[in-house]
């Protein structure tokens, strides 16, 4: 726990110096808003800290979030009842991680090459499926999972809430988090205590398949249309969040909590530039030096309590 | 394995004298003014148990770390050193336990990198290199291309290659820190003989080793540290062993390594007929409750072949494996706990370990299913059976909690054991157990392996010690080539096990 009050630390004081900088920042509203800015990235990063943890990565969630966005457009406006086309949605997403997890351990590829391969594969599928269109209009009913609140509590907060709950239990409590750990930390050493490295490998492609999902149906719901560009860069979003929140790239260490902190440090981040009016190109500028700092801290930290840093 | 006669040291005035040195680390004192002088041209050992202050005195010495107080001097002049690259200018050489070389490239490029002769600028004189480092080496006694990369050598060579580039920078004292360790004899007495070459040029080696024998094989004089103290400087010639022994550990160490037989009981391993492409040729063995039973034979004879095999590593041809007179097919190291066998590989930090779990993470791993019910961890039972098992291993760390990276390579090693004790595990393969710890933890594994085969465990043993092998097991098979040579009963000689491991008629 103690790395994440480090992060936690960095929260603060950005949200310090805007509340400073700008009076429109410390507003119940705008605080809200930045939370529900927040949760696509932020649910798409609970998968990605999955597989960072296994030292893994996946450049194909962006992707993935239109493809199943489209697969449920498509099947919805094929007929199905708007919940089956919502699973079929999940199904999708799921399914692709799943074949990630597949490429990655029957096929012995590298992460960055399966997903990257994934992440071409998605795209054109969502763009084929969609013949490069929206899809659009569902019912108002499905759209309650964006638009909808809980006591001024937006839905998407309450979801994501949740689903970092649960991240959290089952990465500390668990035999699956526990296997992601010692995956990560180190395969053989797992391998040879008998645990079943790729089944488990594969199941937490499949987790980031699901949540990219996840994701797909808040974007249909908040937009009311299903787009084949939708989540593009997405990825990249996602493993900052991740990096920012002091999970290991080498895999081993790090924990959700502290991807929710890096998640909400760059949404922060984003709503304090546009509060202060700062152009969107130099947002970019700042976002990929915060990420750089960020790494920096961790790095000269782990070489502090002598763990390995390459 | 005759004691060389020690090449006499040929100046008074001392290659390097290290006065009075001192080093605060937090909570420990790790150097306590310890003193240190090497004469050119001779191999001073230097000898302690894990954590006696061996290696800081080393990193002191090669500029890795600052000392608190004291002084250092290089023939008689006094020089500070601030940093490695001091050290190299002044002609200290380090090689290290872990080799630093860069696998891809050739030997020659190994030795002169970063420093590679030019013709013009930015362009490497290929042959000038080859043939200065074909200099080096020949004068090392090795006799490999030096256009070869360095990936394709073995140990032995890779570690010529080492103290080439060290001498290619002038060394004139070298430290070598357990350079055998990874060695066959064979592979052992040639580096000995580089060795000799090079002290016989006036260059003084600084040996750190865990093997008494190999004191008497390449030392000159001895430096016992305890505890960050200098307890001793012997004469080689002079320095008995028990009396070495005695001064490392402070206490009565029975350094003959012995264990009380058990009564065997019913067999629990029945192996016929393994092979495996070049590497098994029909081998066939069986355990037996109570028993310890030795493998022997030179590096890549296929003696950790036969473990991984019956682990369930690597598939097998032909032949099969009985556990407990059935047969059972082993395809995963999961099928292999399950019939009820362990495995502590050699490489304990590579295979043995999650180096970033903690001792507590790291006995449970095998068997967290078992303490889990719908998949959640039931986190007083684990905490219960970690410490259970970290008392009665007495494994030495602060808390179970403690990321197993902190302990030393004796306690690292005792909580992979303490792994498959956790798991009720029946058979035990134990492959280089003791390698790269220190006196007083290997004794404990001894100790240990004597009470567990009393309690009817059946061990594998592994090992490249000759002592170990001689002393500690029920029956030995000799390995060479893939094929078992040779098998001996209780009471063989250590000379015996050799010559059917090199294939000589003994």
């Amino acid at each position: 726990m103690r790395r994440e009050f480090g992060t936690l630390a960095g929260l603060l004081v950005l949200c310090v110096v805007l509340w400073f900088a700008t009076p429109h920042f410390l507003t119940t509203a705008n605080l809200l808003n930045v939370v529900e800015q927040s949760t696509l990235i932020g649910i798409i990063a609970v998968g990605m800290t999955f597989v960072i943890l296994t030292a893994g990565i996946d450049l194909s969630v962006g992707s993935i979030v239109a493809l199943s966005g489209v697969a449920m457009g498509t099947a919805f406006r094929a007929g199905l009842p708007v919940f089956a086309a919502a699973l079929t949605g999940l199904a999708v997403g799921l399914a692709c991680g799943l074949a990630n997890g597949a490429l990655i351990t029957l096929g012995r590829l590298p992460p960055f090459i399966a997903t990257l391969g994934m992440m071409s594969i998605a795209r054109g599928g969502a763009l084929m499926l969609s013949d490069g269109r929206p899809i659009s209009g569902y019912p108002a009913t499905f759209r309650e999972m964006a638009t909808g609140d809980v006591m001024g509590v937006p839905a998407p907060v309450l979801l994501m809430l949740a689903i970092y709950g649960v991240a959290h239990f089952v990465l500390t409590r668990t035999t699956l988090g526990r296997y992601t750990y010692a995956i990560g930390g180190n395969e053989e050493a797992a391998e040879l205590s008998g645990i079943g490295v790729r089944a488990y490998k594969s199941a937490v492609y499949g987790i980031a398949g699901l949540l990219s999902a996840v994701t797909a149906l808040l974007l249909v719901a908040r937009l009311d249309s299903a787009q084949p560009i939708a989540g593009i860069m997405y990825e990249l979003d996602a493993i900052a969040a991740v990096v920012i929140g002091g999970t290991s790239l080498l895999g081993g260490s790090g924990s959700v909590i502290g991807t929710l902190i890096g998640a909400l440090i760059m949404g922060v981040l984003r709503n304090g530039l546009n509060l202060l009016g700062v152009s969107s190109y130099l947002q970019q500028v700042a976002i990929g030096g915060v990420i750089i700092v960020a790494v920096l801290m961790d790095m000269t930290l782990r070489r502090r309590a002598r763990l390995p840093t390459e | 394995m005759a004691s060389q006669p020690a090449s006499p040291a040929r100046e008074s005035v001392a290659a390097l004298r290290m006065e009075a040195i001192r080093k605060q680390f937090p909570g420990v004192l790790a150097l306590d003014d310890v003193d240190l002088t090497v004469r050119a041209g001779e191999v001073h050992v230097i000898l302690g148990e894990n954590g006696a202050g061996k290696s800081t005195l080393m990193k002191i010495l090669s500029g890795a770390h600052g000392k608190d107080a004291g002084r250092i001097f290089l023939d008689g002049r006094e020089v500070e050193i601030d940093g490695p690259r001091r050290a190299r200018e002044l002609g200290v050489g380090i090689i290290y336990q872990e080799l630093s070389l860069a696998p891809t490239l050739s030997a020659a490029e190994n030795v002169f990198l970063g420093r590679e002769p030019r013709r013009l600028p930015g362009l490497v004189d290929r042959s000038a290199m080859e043939e200065a480092a074909r200099a080096i080496l020949g004068g090392l006694g090795a006799s490999f291309d030096v256009r070869r990369q360095v990936r394709h050598l073995s140990l032995a060579e890779r570690q010529l290659v080492e103290i080439a580039r060290a001498l290619s920078l002038d060394a004139r004292i070298l430290v070598m820190d357990e350079p055998t360790s990874a060695l066959t004899d064979r592979e052992a007495q040639a580096l000995f003989e580089a060795m000799r070459r090079l002290t016989s040029r006036g260059v003084a080696i600084i040996y750190i080793s865990h093997r008494l024998q190999e004191i008497y094989d390449v030392g000159d004089r001895v430096t016992v540290l305890r505890d960050g103290r200098r307890i001793a400087t012997l004469d080689v010639a002079a320095a008995d062993r028990r009396e070495l022994v005695r001064l490392m550990a402070n206490r009565e160490v029975d350094e003959l390594v012995t264990r009380r037989p058990s009564a065997l009981g019913a067999e629990l391993l029945r192996v016929e007929g393994l092979c495996r492409a070049d590497e098994l040729r029909d081998v066939s063995f069986s355990l037996h409750e109570g028993e310890v039973l030795g493998f022997a034979g030179l590096l890549g004879s296929g003696r950790t072949a036969v473990a991984r095999a019956i682990f369930g590593l690597d598939p097998i041809a032909e032949g099969q494996v009985m556990v407990r007179g059935r047969r059972r097919s082993i395809g995963s190291p999961r099928d292999a706990i399950r019939a009820g066998i362990g495995l502590v590989t050699e490489d304990r930090k590579r295979q043995g370990l999650v180096l970033s779990l903690s001792v507590r993470e790291n006995i449970s791993l095998p068997l967290l299913r078992s303490l889990s019910r719908y998949g959640i961890v039931d986190a007083r039972a684990e905490r219960e059976l970690a410490s259970r098992y970290a008392t009665d291993l007495r494994i030495r760390t602060p808390s179970i909690e403690q990321v197993t990276l902190n302990l030393s390579g004796g306690n690292q090693q005792k909580v992979v054991l303490a792994k498959w004790l956790a798991c009720q595990v029946d058979t035990l393969i134990l492959d280089e157990p003791t390698r790269g710890i220190d006196v007083g933890a290997k004794q404990e594994i001894y100790a240990l392996m004597e009470r567990l085969t009393a309690e009817g465990l059946g061990i594998v043993l592994i090992s490249s010690e000759l002592p170990e092998i001689a002393g500690l097991c029920d029956r030995v098979l000799v390995m060479r080539a893939g094929a078992v040579v040779g098998t001996f009963d209780r009471g063989v000689s250590q000379e015996e096990i050799l010559s059917a491991a090199v294939g000589v008629a003994s």
